[in-house]
């Protein structure tokens, strides 16, 4: 058994609500329900096979396509030298998911980024606030149908009298 | 800006036991001015880097009088280096704010000139003339520090051509202000 089945068989102990995709453009991903996200990432962490000690990273993707607003972790392991991939999804209006940031403290900012770019609230986050924009910025720059205002607090968001490039329509 | 030229140049006439300079008082003001031109210690992305270098010794803008100052209260000169962010714009503005008048800004590069390379990002302002009043731009991406030398004599230059006393007195106009009116600050 290779060593991403390994994890696969064992995931799928642990959590049996998680479903697996080979991931045809990129790693192999485990989905999980946003109720089940918490519970599963503090189970891939301290079980001993698995052990995945290190959050390399955590970012979201909007699909407005199918209405959502997915989040994924990328997980690696110093002690058994593996990588596994989670992924999980919430509503684009009003979407909640429990924060991890009890789990793998680096989480913190990471989801403070997703709240700030995507507009995803992290319950149980002890300090949500923007990260990148402005406190006071008014919509969510990377959801697909941002549209970007005129004026941030009255200074102009184009160069007057330049060609700036077309910005993306949605 | 106005830029008259005072009617009259210095002139130094030898003395018996050493010298005189003779001149307008503008003019002798204007020459001490221009050679303690001292730059704030603040950098916003990238050109920063190249700042630095400018204040090292190979470039060693020292020799012209340009020291940093680690306090917007000592410098006369702010140097918008870099990408400025709308998160920073406000700080930028709020430091300019505390810097002593007479005070001058050097876009320096591409970004704080236009916005440069990130024109297109929801997240930078598209020049930092749009936020404080600029009076030299440095083209660059960044600005080599001979570059930015030439700048910071720029300046020099308008500093040595200004009609200092009608300006301490408050007797030109300001420079035109973008800030917009009412727009607040985070504090």
């Amino acid at each position: 058994m290779s060593q991403i089945e390994t994890i696969q068989a064992r995931l799928l102990e642990l959590v049996p609500e998680s479903s697996w995709s080979d991931g045809a453009a990129g790693d192999p991903f485990a989905a999980l329900p946003a109720d089940g996200w918490h519970a599963a990432c503090l189970a891939v962490r301290d079980d001993p096979a698995l052990g995945f000690d290190f959050l390399r990273s955590l970012s979201g993707v909007d699909r407005p396509a199918d209405d959502r607003i997915e989040v994924v972790a990328h997980l690696f392991s110093y002690k058994h030298r593996h990588a596994l991939v989670l992924k999980t999804h919430t509503g684009r209006d009003g979407g909640a998911l429990p924060s991890i940031h009890d789990v793998w403290p680096a989480a913190e900012w990471y989801e403070r980024e997703i709240f700030d770019l995507l507009g995803v609230r992290f319950e149980g986050h002890r300090d949500l606030r923007r990260l990148l924009m402005p406190e006071d910025w008014q919509g969510h720059p990377l959801r697909k149908d941002y549209r970007e205002a005129e004026h941030y607090r009255g200074i102009p968001t184009r160069r007057p009298g330049y060609a700036a490039p077309d910005r993306d329509e949605p | 800006m106005t830029t008259d030229k005072p009617e009259r140049e210095l002139v130094v006439e030898a003395g018996p036991e050493g010298g005189l300079v003779v001149g307008p008082i503008d003019r002798l003001l204007n020459l001490a001015r221009k050679h303690s031109l001292w730059y704030m210690l603040f950098g916003t992305a990238c050109c920063a880097i190249e700042l630095m270098q400018t204040g090292g010794p190979r470039t060693d803008a020292d020799r012209f009088g340009m020291v940093f100052r680690s306090t917007p209260r000592q410098a006369d000169v702010m140097l918008l280096a870099g990408t400025i962010t709308y998160k920073m714009a406000s700080r930028v503005r709020l430091l300019y704010e505390q810097m002593a008048e007479y005070r001058y800004v050097i876009a320096m590069g591409s970004c704080a000139s236009t916005g440069g390379l990130f024109q297109g990002s929801y997240a930078v302002v598209k020049g930092g003339d749009l936020i404080v009043p600029v009076d030299v731009y440095l083209p660059g991406c960044p600005p080599r520090p001979e570059a930015l030398v030439e700048g910071l004599m720029l300046v020099q230059q308008k500093m040595e051509r200004e009609p200092w006393l009608k300006k301490a007195h408050g007797k030109l106009p300001q420079p035109v202000d973008p800030w917009p009116e009412g727009a607040e600050l985070h504090r």
